[in-house]
């Protein structure tokens, strides 16, 4: 089972990748890369938009059987999912919890990468549930 | 409950506590009120962080100023914003006739200056105006009327807010106690 979590900063560049197994990690780097893309693209699209958290981008890669989820927080903060499961709603919503607990510890500076470890255990959890 | 109080002693203090600990010439070149204002502003971006999380997408800067206004300010000060005016052209100016941070102050111009360093620690709202905007906004200022518990108005104002207003939004009748600060947001 194929997956891969990255969290991205409003900026676009990543805050948090982490991705198992590990000979597919470039392959999923660059598709998360691309997705950016189209997450821009979706939040371009301004009035459509009316209560949209999650974006669900589709079959990227129609090889494989996996899906790339997206989800953009109200501080433009993206994580990027690629995962062949779905219940991705769930998952983000345990993700965007960790990611405001991480936030919130006044010893991290907005922008750093996430080296928290119990955001860590949150995306372990997730990983070895889904798989 | 006593919480309220809590936090009303605990800001004035924290206020307090970085000029006393203000090294040579700190306090005239400003370096306090940005520390304050630094502060308040990352206790805003977690604040936000939180509220935001099951709330719908805004749409647009309008939304972001009406969740600021009613949404943020009720859960922080139990109170809304009395009034919100924009020129539509990214300003915009919230009006607080009774700054929960402020009331406790005296009303007299002897701590009119001690009442822009507490307004300072406010740096709470530019955090959470940062989190959340898209485009840049020059976030003019918070026109806080702070009135003791008597309920009268002082009659005094700092220069350089009113020239600011003044020359933006053509005829303001300054009355009330104003404090402003430029926050823009961070993109």
């Amino acid at each position: 089972m194929a997956m891969c979590i990255v969290v991205i900063a409003k900026e676009n560049y990543p805050l948090y990748i982490r991705s198992t197994p590990t000979e597919y990690t470039l392959k999923f780097y660059y598709m998360v890369h691309t997705s950016l893309d189209v997450v821009d693209e979706i939040s371009a699209m301004g009035k459509a938009l009316v209560y949209q958290r999650e974006l669900y981008l589709g079959l990227f890669y129609p090889t494989e059987d996996y899906k790339v989820y997206g989800y953009m927080t109200s501080s433009k903060v993206k994580f990027v999912m690629v995962v062949d499961s779905s219940n991705t709603a769930l998952i983000f919503q345990k993700l965007h919890n960790s990611y405001t607990d991480v936030m919130c510890n006044p010893f991290y500076n907005p922008g750093d990468r996430i080296q928290s470890r119990a955001f860590d255990n949150t995306v372990t959890l997730m990983m070895i549930q889904v798989c | 409950m006593a919480d309220e109080a809590l936090f009303l002693l605990l800001h004035n203090e924290m206020v307090s506590g970085v000029y006393k600990s203000a090294e040579q010439g700190e306090v005239e070149n400003g370096r306090c009120i940005t520390k304050l204002e630094n502060m308040g502003f990352r206790v805003g971006q977690g604040l936000i962080e939180r509220f935001t999380k099951d709330t719908a997408r805004f749409k647009d800067e309008l939304d972001i100023m009406k969740f600021i206004c009613k949404d943020f300010w009720t859960t922080v000060f139990k109170k809304q914003i009395d009034n919100l005016r924009t020129n539509h052209q990214g300003i915009y100016v919230l009006q607080d006739n009774k700054f929960r941070l402020l009331t406790q102050l005296s009303a007299g111009k002897q701590y009119l200056e001690h009442a822009s360093k507490i307004k300072a620690g406010q740096g709470i709202t530019t955090g959470n105006t940062g989190g959340l905007q898209e485009s840049k906004v020059d976030f003019l200022g918070l026109l806080v009327a702070g009135s003791s518990a008597g309920e009268r108005k002082v009659t005094s104002s700092l220069l350089t807010a009113e020239e600011v207003l003044m020359g933006r939004w053509g005829m303001w009748k300054v009355a009330k106690i104003i404090y402003s600060f430029k926050g823009s947001s961070l993109n």
